[in-house]
């Protein structure tokens, strides 16, 4: 709890107050300022999401247990990590394909960071090849801080987090030189992918790493399936770095975002008994958002 | 304070604009526009701006392939030869590129056009297809691996899958008229059922991260230790 007395979740709090407050009372000076209509219901779900998440940030840090299920793809990090250094191998780790204004990118840097940390302490090579200019920066401070967290900055060297090209196939076909030729035995595919996924995935098949993958994209989560040890299917990607920090405060936002998934069966039960038995999908175009 | 402030209130506001100016209207910034949403003008402004970062971004990173090439050609270090290659396509292409973007307006623009045009179209674009036309081979092989039948989840999933791939069969389709719609059922019911099941979950953990980002709980991808 210490560690985030730093935050920014007072000032945020405030900041985000003052502007839903401001905006309602600032459109009826008729000064150009109101809420979009057509998002009302967007607005809805956020003020009542972002109540549920600090809520369970709140009651996290007035100690409240919390249980979060086992992700067993998380579970074999270190696994994956211990395997490369019996094998005196490197720890390949793919952070997806997109820029840095991805969500799914910086919940990969997370799980990178805790990787990177790993690999410092056991002194595993590691190797982290980028596609995007701006996600490669971001992987280089990341993996750097996260040596010299392990008290380790002089395993540290440029060629860990390198790039490769802004090109899809380039990089695919580079990567998976490197599976080939290098032989990583452990491999990380998490972030988001697109085409390559099963390009990447089965060229690490066939060097039999050990493969730990992680996407939000639904299209690509089958072939992960099939290709990889261990497959991170959606939320569990973004619930990674409270679940491998197990710091309480980011664990309360998991369970925040459970009770919200909770309160929508819910919602979705009411409106398909609604819809069902009185026929009324008035609400139907509430809840779409423009 | 600098290190950790700073970033964490940019990230606040860059992170805040686009929500803002989803839910949120206020009053015209552009004459040309007066019915314009101004915050939707200022987060447009700052999506734009990105393209710059990004650009200075490639500059580092194209330094990058440059230094960690280089040392591995000069060490011979394992596949040293495949850097040579990616160096030399690497400077090739790039000198014909500035070639052809310098050249416009000169009497040598349709030498440099041509030779760029050249790279591109006999080059590169092959290289390009032929690594995406890869995928049907690797298609093949993970759906041999995953269609064999370990467990109760892998008959279910050869189940499904043969159902789907006989059901779109013209010749299996005319000796069972009923197969079209059986797949037909099997991907809009159960099959769409389980992927907005993964859309739904994936859009809370999404929104859950943004919100930990936005208020600064999460900041491990601005490389800050833990008590930063």
């Amino acid at each position: 709890m210490e560690s985030y007395r730093g935050s920014l979740a007072r000032p945020g709090a405030a900041l985000l107050w003052l502007a839903l407050t401001a905006a309602p009372a600032a459109a009826q000076g008729g000064s150009g300022w109101g809420i979009r209509e057509e998002n009302v219901s967007a607005l809805v779900l956020f003020i009542v999401f972002s109540i549920v998440i600090v809520v369970s940030i709140r009651l996290a840090r007035m100690g409240r247990p919390l249980f979060v299920r086992r992700i067993a793809g998380l579970n074999a990090v270190e696994e994956a990590i211990g395997r490369s250094t019996e094998l005196g191998r490197k720890v390949l780790y793919v952070p997806g394909i997109m820029s840095i204004d991805e969500v799914q990118t910086l919940a990969s840097l997370a799980v990178l960071k805790h990787v990177a940390k790993h690999t410092a302490e056991y002194g595993t090579p590691l190797d982290v090849p980028n596609k995007d200019p701006l996600t490669f920066a971001a992987a280089r401070e990341t993996v750097k801080e996260a040596y010299l967290e392990a008290g380790r900055p002089d395993l540290f060297s440029d060629d860990i987090v390198h790039y490769i090209t802004y090109d899809q196939f380039a990089y695919t076909a580079a990567v998976s030189g490197i599976m080939v030729r290098e032989k990583p035995a452990a491999n990380f595919l998490v972030g988001s992918f697109y085409a390559e996924s099963l390009l990447l995935a089965e060229a690490g098949q066939g060097t039999g790493a050990i493969q730990i993958a992680g996407t939000a994209e639904v299209a690509q989560i089958p072939f992960f399936v099939v290709t990889c040890d261990y497959t991170l299917i959606g939320e569990e990607l973004y619930a990674a770095s409270a679940y491998l920090s197990r710091e309480p405060v980011m664990l309360g936002s998991v369970k925040g975002q459970d009770f919200v998934k909770l309160m929508l069966l819910a919602w979705i039960v009411i409106g398909l008994l609604i819809a069902t038995f009185f026929g009324n999908l008035a609400l139907q175009g509430w809840l779409q958002p423009q | 304070m600098f290190r950790k402030r700073i970033p964490l209130l940019l990230t606040f506001i860059a992170g805040m604009l686009p929500i803002l100016s989803f839910l949120f209207r206020g009053p015209a910034l552009r004459d040309e526009d007066p019915t314009g949403n101004g915050i939707l003008h200022v987060s447009d402004t700052f999506e734009r701006w990105m393209v710059i970062l990004a650009a200075a971004a490639l500059l580092l990173g194209v330094v990058n392939v440059f230094q960690v090439n280089l040392r591995k050609i000069s060490n011979r270090a394992q596949g040293w030869p495949y850097a040579l290659v990616f160096l030399l396509a690497l400077t090739i292409t790039g000198f014909f590129g500035l070639w052809d973007a310098f050249s416009r307006a000169s009497n040598t623009a349709w030498y440099a056009h041509a030779a760029y045009n050249w790279i591109v179209e006999a080059g590169f674009k092959p290289l390009q297809a032929t690594m995406f036309s890869l995928l049907a081979f690797y298609v093949a092989s993970a759906a041999f691996r995953a269609f064999r039948v370990r467990n109760v989840e892998a008959a279910i999933l050869l189940a499904a899958a043969l159902l789907i791939m006989l059901g779109v069969n013209p010749y299996v389709v005319r000796a069972l008229p009923f197969l079209p719609d059986l797949t037909q059922w099997t991907l809009n019911i159960p099959n769409a059922a389980a992927q907005r099941g993964i859309i739904i979950g994936a859009a809370l953990g999404a929104a859950s991260m943004a919100l930990r980002i936005l208020i600064g709980i999460e900041r491990s991808y601005l490389g800050l230790q833990k008590g930063e």
